[in-house]
């Protein structure tokens, strides 16, 4: 098979954030929701800890007063991409750009125990893996990454994770989702493609359920 | 096979499933706001394409606008130079692709979601997207609404459909009469401190029982957008005769076609013997006035219960409590009624309707607030209700006591306009969201019914509103 998007082998450094619930405003707060480009949000990842003083769009990462126990402001952890946390990572609001900030800052697979819903369908828009292992699993990656620097390989085909020695985790992912980040493929285009089966979905509505189209 | 309601409406809008395994539902409406949909349109743009079905687009601007407009205010009034271009743009948008808009100068703007089934566009049965997580607040219609990220805006501008797998059902039965002073916001507030903000994840929450059967459309609004709170993107309400009766109040549809309509949107309802992938049962006599102590919706209590101690708590949980405690600001034995709070903000797509301002004026009225709080602001869902509002001499008790009456927008639910918590302040909110820095950097949010927020400002803590 011919591969167009990404490697199915992603490697890297992890970095850990040992928290539940971490929310979208945490991962991106809404100041920064303000810009009208679809990148250039690195800067802006987990603004609100990784910072001491308040952001505006626009300014840069040595503008502002770093907070230097944030884990991602430490080599090697600020070239990490791979991100470990915990339950329920990206609840709250829909905005892409905390996905978007992700990619930006380099993280290309997050592991948590569960996601919220919006934004897991969002990361796969955006060559974004998000894993979910079970919670023995999460802790015992948090067990070993509190205590010295890990790097883990991801090989996406077969849906593992690798330690360095060979300690291995399985994940499940649904295959069509999987293969937008393989294959980098854009959905308007692949539904475009037979876009005859929505005109005639579309035309029998109308005549069944015409309140609908009443205000065309 | 029975079905629930949220099987039906899937049903009713499934247009095919591909050999993935993913299916494509038919989408009826679709909002748009300033914020997630100029990268969507950019996109569009990109690719040559033209919005597949334009009128079932409607936009408004809510999140950025300023909330002291005044007469004469257009959008080159927007001090926020930022700001500003994000409300341009939707202009700009909205005039280059022809979409209907209602834009800052216009009676009709507001919150999209307040907006929306008061002008009449969202009617029972539909399928309604937004890139807007409280987008659920439709499902009080029965309809299956849902926030989706800016590249689905995109897919549903260009295809009028959006890929998605079929949800888990789950059954949420409220029977009971609420106690005096205890309001729809408690009695979501109140679930999500029972299942958690994961709980409804990946399921569609269905409301049901007795409780939610007799009250108003309004207040099931307001349960139904908090859903996502819950961790579901989707709650539902059956339509019925208080649905419909909303419906053609607001509708501008001739009583032909909604007579015609009215037939089907009776069968939109689970069936007796429908089964449910989760259920829980809720007796709503018993449940008191709600409010947030901590970072999360689910960290929530009784306004006058303990707050929970990390010494007494699980050690998964320990953490947690800890980290949101030391944000808060609240001290090891303090209770929520011993915090003194700064602002008062009642709004939002949460609690910014009629209803909801009523309630709050009727437990200020004739009174003032306390000499502790810096603002206290009232920002109402939109021109419509503002408009309600002053036709009823809200705005006159709310301005007597001492509030700050203010232009409809998303104002300080998130601070993307110039309302927003200062470091360390403390504001008793009717939005939806108490995360960190939610309403401002290190702000501290307490969400809680509008009675409970209106009589926060009058006695500067909270306090019992029966």
């Amino acid at each position: 098979m011919k591969i167009q998007g990404n490697e199915l082998q992603i490697k890297g450094i992890v970095a850990h954030i040992d928290r539940d619930n971490i929310d979208t405003d945490q991962i991106i707060p809404t100041e920064y929701l303000k810009s009208i480009k679809k990148f250039g949000f690195e800067d802006y990842l987990f603004d609100g800890w990784r910072y001491l003083d308040g952001g505006r769009l626009g300014m840069k990462k040595n503008d502002r007063k770093i907070n230097s126990d944030f884990i991602l402001n430490n080599s090697p952890f600020d070239s990490a991409t791979i991100l470990l946390t915990r339950d329920n990572f990206g609840c709250g609001s829909s905005r892409e750009h905390a996905v978007w900030a992700l990619r930006d800052f380099g993280i290309k697979v997050v592991i948590a125990s569960s996601f919220g819903d919006i934004f897991y369908n969002n990361c796969f828009k955006n060559n974004v893996l998000p894993i979910v292992l079970s919670k023995e699993d999460v802790d015992k990656i948090f067990n070993i990454s509190e205590k010295e620097v890990v790097e883990l390989s991801v090989s996406l085909d077969a849906k593992k994770i690798v330690f360095s020695d060979n300690v291995e985790f399985k994940f499940e992912v649904e295959n069509n989702l999987l293969e937008r980040i393989i294959y980098g493929l854009d959905d308007v285009d692949l539904t475009l493609k037979d876009k005859q089966i929505i005109i005639d979905f579309e035309q029998k509505r109308m005549l069944e359920k015409p309140w609908i189209y009443a205000n065309d | 096979m029975p079905k629930t309601l949220y099987d039906k409406l899937w049903d009713e809008h499934h247009i095919t499933t591909y050999n993935s395994g993913e299916s494509l539902l038919y989408i009826d409406r679709q909002y748009l706001h300033e914020v997630t949909s100029p990268q969507a349109f950019e996109g569009l743009t990109k690719k040559g394409l033209l919005p597949w079905r334009l009128n079932a687009n409607i936009a408004t601007p809510d999140h950025n606008v300023p909330t002291e407009r005044g007469s004469d205010f257009s959008m080159e009034s927007i001090e926020d130079e930022i700001s500003k271009i994000q409300v341009v743009e939707l202009d700009k948008n909205c005039n280059k692709f022809g979409i209907k808009q209602f834009d800052i100068t216009s009676l009709n703007q507001g919150i999209v979601h307040v907006i929306g089934p008061e002008l009449g566009y969202t009617l029972p049965g539909m399928t309604i997207v937004c890139g807007d997580s409280h987008t659920s607040t439709h499902g009080a219609f029965g309809c299956l609404a849902m926030g989706i990220g800016t590249s689905e805006v995109e897919h549903v501008l260009a295809t009028q459909s959006l890929k998605v797998s079929k949800l888990k059902n789950m059954q949420v039965v409220f029977n009971g009469t609420s106690s005096k002073g205890v309001t729809s916001k408690d009695i979501v507030l109140y679930l999500i401190g029972q299942i958690g903000t994961a709980g409804g994840n990946g399921h569609a929450i269905e409301f049901s029982g007795s409780y939610i059967e007799n009250i108003s459309m309004e207040a099931r609004m307001t349960i139904c957008n908090m859903a996502i709170e819950g961790g579901a993107k989707v709650g539902l309400v059956a339509p019925d005769k208080t649905t419909i009766d909303y419906v053609r109040k607001h509708s501008e549809l001739s009583s032909e076609i909604l007579d015609l309509a009215e037939q089907h949107w009776v069968s939109l309802k689970s069936d007796l013997n429908a089964s449910f992938d989760k259920k829980i049962e809720i007796d709503v006599s018993k449940i008191r006035p709600q409010v947030t102590w901590g970072t999360s919706p689910e960290m929530v209590i009784d306004f006058d219960a303990i707050i929970p101690n990390p010494d007494s708590s699980s050690q998964d949980n320990k953490k947690n409590i800890e980290l949101a405690k030391n944000y808060m600001g609240i001290e090891a034995d303090q209770k929520l009624t011993d915090l003194k709070f700064d602002r008062v903000f009642i709004g939002s797509c949460t609690n910014s309707r009629i209803e909801d301002l009523r309630e709050a004026a009727n437990a200020v009225d004739g009174k003032k607030i306390s000499i502790n709080i810096i603002e206290a602001i009232v920002v109402p869902g939109s021109g419509l209700v503002k408009q309600q509002a002053e036709s009823e001499g809200l705005d006159k008790i709310f301005k007597d006591a001492g509030f700050i009456w203010r232009d409809p927008g998303c104002s300080m639910c998130l601070g993307m306009n110039p309302d927003q918590l200062k470091p360390r302040e403390r504001c008793a909110s009717t939005s939806n969201r108490n995360f960190e820095g939610r309403q401002g950097n290190l702000g501290r949010t307490h969400l809680m019914s509008p009675v409970m927020a209106a009589l926060t400002a009058i006695n500067g803590t909270v306090s019992n509103p029966s």
